[in-house]
């Protein structure tokens, strides 16, 4: 009886081996299977000339869905533009593709495996603490990378190798600051991550622009919480006795409905507001009713006309994620995401570089990328000193009848 | 502050330490009758979490918690029959050792089965049904945690002291041998603790994820711990202790984090225990063990 016993303990022992084993086998055969479909189109026998992208980006972890989000717009890209002209010369474009985990240690790590892997430039990633920490690594080793999402101002500060295509969090925070003195609020509480370097800068940034504009006592009410809390009563009992006009909290979207759920059930009615980060349908699904009303800012709109790549990219795009129902079921429907419209800017920009630097040599493609323009779907794109992309338009959103409602556009000078 | 939010405040850190009550029990008569820490109850308390968001995609509520306290209970005596039982002649370490092999393995099932991304956990909607008294509002299940966690506690104690499986209970705590050679069958009655203890984990699962609504493999760690404490702070063995240890665990926690010192909360837990071990080691109620040579 107990020989049976160790023997069937011995092989579920075995098995949650093998299960280990196979789970990582499938994401380095997912990504191994990007990188030989680029190479099937155009088979290396003019030479080989291939040209490796890196793709840094969460795919799993806190933000491992929006993540996921701007892997696909990325994807998109390379699907329609799969080569390159380096210099007179065909090169075909190989996406590498880790996964950051969202944390920041392991960001380190996928970080050194990209440069391992010999990428000649990098794309990524969401979420701005990874960036953060990966920001050394691409230095070091003289690869040039292009943040996607990633809005803190640090991850190209002092970085010379750091360039990226979305806004910054001091115009974000001013943006929504602004938003919410025009809406008539008067008083403002504000709720970060402690250690997440996305969500206490922006609330920063946000507390900075609303103290200007309504005088330093209009922060009633300031509360920190840590990473995987989702327990958000005692901070958010606080901030009722305050009684805020608007509740600005920028956080992961995992986050995002246990606090909307959790405010609603305590009786809070201010208006509650966030970042990019909030633009998922995930968030509303889960938070159901209790999402109404909650505003936000991005970097892209579906439904905005004004620029013709925009509308061709969404057509395009949505026929992609339709394609393929992994895709559909993971991006949450088939509603494009800003992040993805990011991710898909960024490869452009990317491949604009390498057609202007003329050779895969990274220096010559970091020098490259200061002086490129592309005409993008989230507007066009050129870089200012600090590698930040020249953005000054950002779009509010807010949630009406289950779904992200364009408000209007905000522009600051 | 003003007395409402007082109010508030105390009605989180109630319902709060209903929750860890509940769990408490499972480590605390676990210990009594087996002298082992059983450190795969948060996992349990984890799998419960899982098993109701499975349930729910395809039952009404009322059958859903049926089954839910039903899985629960069956890994919490298939756990003890697979990994306990073989070793009970074995030193007390081994057993130890044994649990915590069992606690990961099934956080490492759990994020193999269901991925490590949060799940959102299902709605009972008369739990989440929201009240107003005055300026304090709250859902129905904040309520029902500390009123429903006495309840189940008395029901305990009656189970204890005045039936037979319970006086089989409390012999076995006191004597293990003896009470074998007197033709209890520890077994049944080992069986038992599991099941009472799985039960109220379950319940306890229940309330607090309808609270805080997601599950992640890693949910049952930290809570599993601060348990663990609330068991030990009042006196591990004794039932009266852990419900007043998960009490005392749950109004602190609340009220550091209501005062602004959220970064310290779950430092603060731990604290408690080593405050707790050097200063008065048996626990608030825990008796003096004299060892008979």
């Amino acid at each position: 009886m107990k020989r049976r016993l160790a023997f069937a303990l011995a092989a579920v022992m075995s098995f949650s081996l093998l299960a280990g084993c196979s789970s990582s086998g499938t994401t380095s055969a997912a990504g191994s299977s990007a990188g030989s479909q680029a190479a099937s189109e155009q088979p290396a026998a003019d030479g080989g000339n291939v040209v490796k992208i890196g793709v840094f980006e969460p795919v799993t972890g806190e933000n491992g869905g929006g993540g996921f989000q701007e892997v696909l717009g990325i994807r998109y890209a390379n699907q329609l533009f799969p080569t390159v002209e380096i210099g007179g010369t065909e090169y075909t474009v190989e996406l590498v593709e880790v996964d950051n985990k969202s944390d920041k240690t392991e960001a380190v790590t996928a970080a050194q495996s990209l440069v391992s892997s010999g990428v000649s430039i990098v794309l990524g990633s969401y979420g701005s603490g990874v960036s953060i920490a990966a920001g050394p690594i691409f230095e070091e080793n003289s690869i040039p990378a292009i943040g996607v999402s990633c809005t803190n101002p640090q991850v190209t500060a002092g970085n010379d190798w750091y360039f990226r295509v979305c806004f910054i969090d001091p115009f974000q925070g001013t943006v929504m600051a602004n938003f919410a003195t025009q809406e008539g609020a008067k008083t403002a509480a504000i709720i970060t991550q402690l250690g997440d370097d996305y969500s206490s800068g922006l609330g920063n940034y946000f507390k900075k622009a609303f103290a200007e504009a309504n005088g330093e006592a209009s922060i009633v009410a300031e509360e920190q919480f840590q990473t995987n809390q989702t327990d958000f009563k005692a901070i958010l009992t606080n901030i009722k006795s305050a009684n805020p006009d608007v509740i600005f909290a920028p956080s992961s979207i995992t986050t995002a409905p246990l606090l909307i759920q959790q405010a609603r059930e305590l009786g809070i009615t201010s208006t509650i507001m966030a970042g990019d980060t909030w633009e998922n349908q995930t968030i509303i699904d889960n938070a159901g009713e209790n999402a109404e009303g909650v505003c936000i800012s991005t970097f892209f709109d579906e439904n905005d006309t004004s620029n013709p790549a925009a509308g061709e990219f969404v057509t395009g795009f949505k026929e992609f994620l339709n394609a393929n129902p992994d895709y559909l079921n993971r991006n949450g429907g088939d509603g494009v995401a800003a992040v993805s419209a990011l991710g898909y800017d960024a490869y452009l920009t990317a491949l604009e570089a390498l057609k202007a630097a003329g050779s895969t040599d990274t220096t010559a493609i970091r020098d490259a990328i200061g002086s490129v323009q592309v005409t993008g779907v989230t507007g066009n794109i050129t870089f200012g000193e600090n590698g930040d992309a020249n953005k000054d338009m950002a779009y509010i959103k807010t949630v009406e009848d289950g779904a992200f409602k364009f408000l209007k556009t905000v522009t600051l000078n | 502050m003003s007395f409402s939010t007082l109010i508030q405040h105390c009605l989180t850190g109630i319902s709060l330490g209903g929750a860890y009550a509940l769990i408490a029990i499972g480590y605390t008569m676990v210990y009594g009758i087996l002298r082992l820490i059983n450190f795969a109850h948060g996992e349990i308390f984890m799998m419960a979490g899982y098993f109701m968001i499975f349930s729910m995609a395809s039952f009404p509520w009322p059958i859903s918690v049926t089954i839910t306290i039903a899985g629960t209970i069956l890994l919490g005596v298939a756990i003890e029959r697979a990994a306990y039982k073989p070793l009970r002649s074995a030193p007390r370490m081994s057993i130890m050792i044994s649990a915590i092999g069992v606690s990961y393995l099934l956080q490492n099932l759990a994020t193999y089965l269901f991925s490590a991304l949060p799940q959102s956990y299902p709605e009972i909607p008369i739990l989440k049904k929201i009240f107003q008294i005055g300026a304090v509002s709250a859902s129905l299940v904040t309520f029902i945690t500390p009123v429903l966690t006495i309840l189940l506690v008395y029901a305990l104690v009656m189970l204890i002291n005045h039936s037979k499986i319970g006086m089989a209970m409390r012999a076995v705590s006191k004597d293990f041998e003896t009470s074998a050679l007197m033709g209890i069958k520890i077994n049944n009655v080992i069986s038992m603790t599991f099941v009472i203890g799985s039960f109220l984990a379950a319940v306890g699962s229940i309330l607090y994820f309808t609270d805080r609504m997601s599950v992640t493999p890693f949910s049952g760690t930290l809570p599993g711990l601060k348990c663990f404490v609330a068991a030990v702070f009042g006196g591990i063995g004794s039932i009266p202790g852990a419900v007043v240890g998960g009490f005392v665990i749950g109004v602190c926690e609340t009220a550091l984090v209501a005062l602004g010192y959220s970064t310290f909360s779950d430092a603060f837990t731990f604290v408690l225990l080593i405050v707790m071990l050097l200063f008065r080691p048996t626990g608030l109620f825990g008796e003096k063990n004299i060892d008979k040579v």
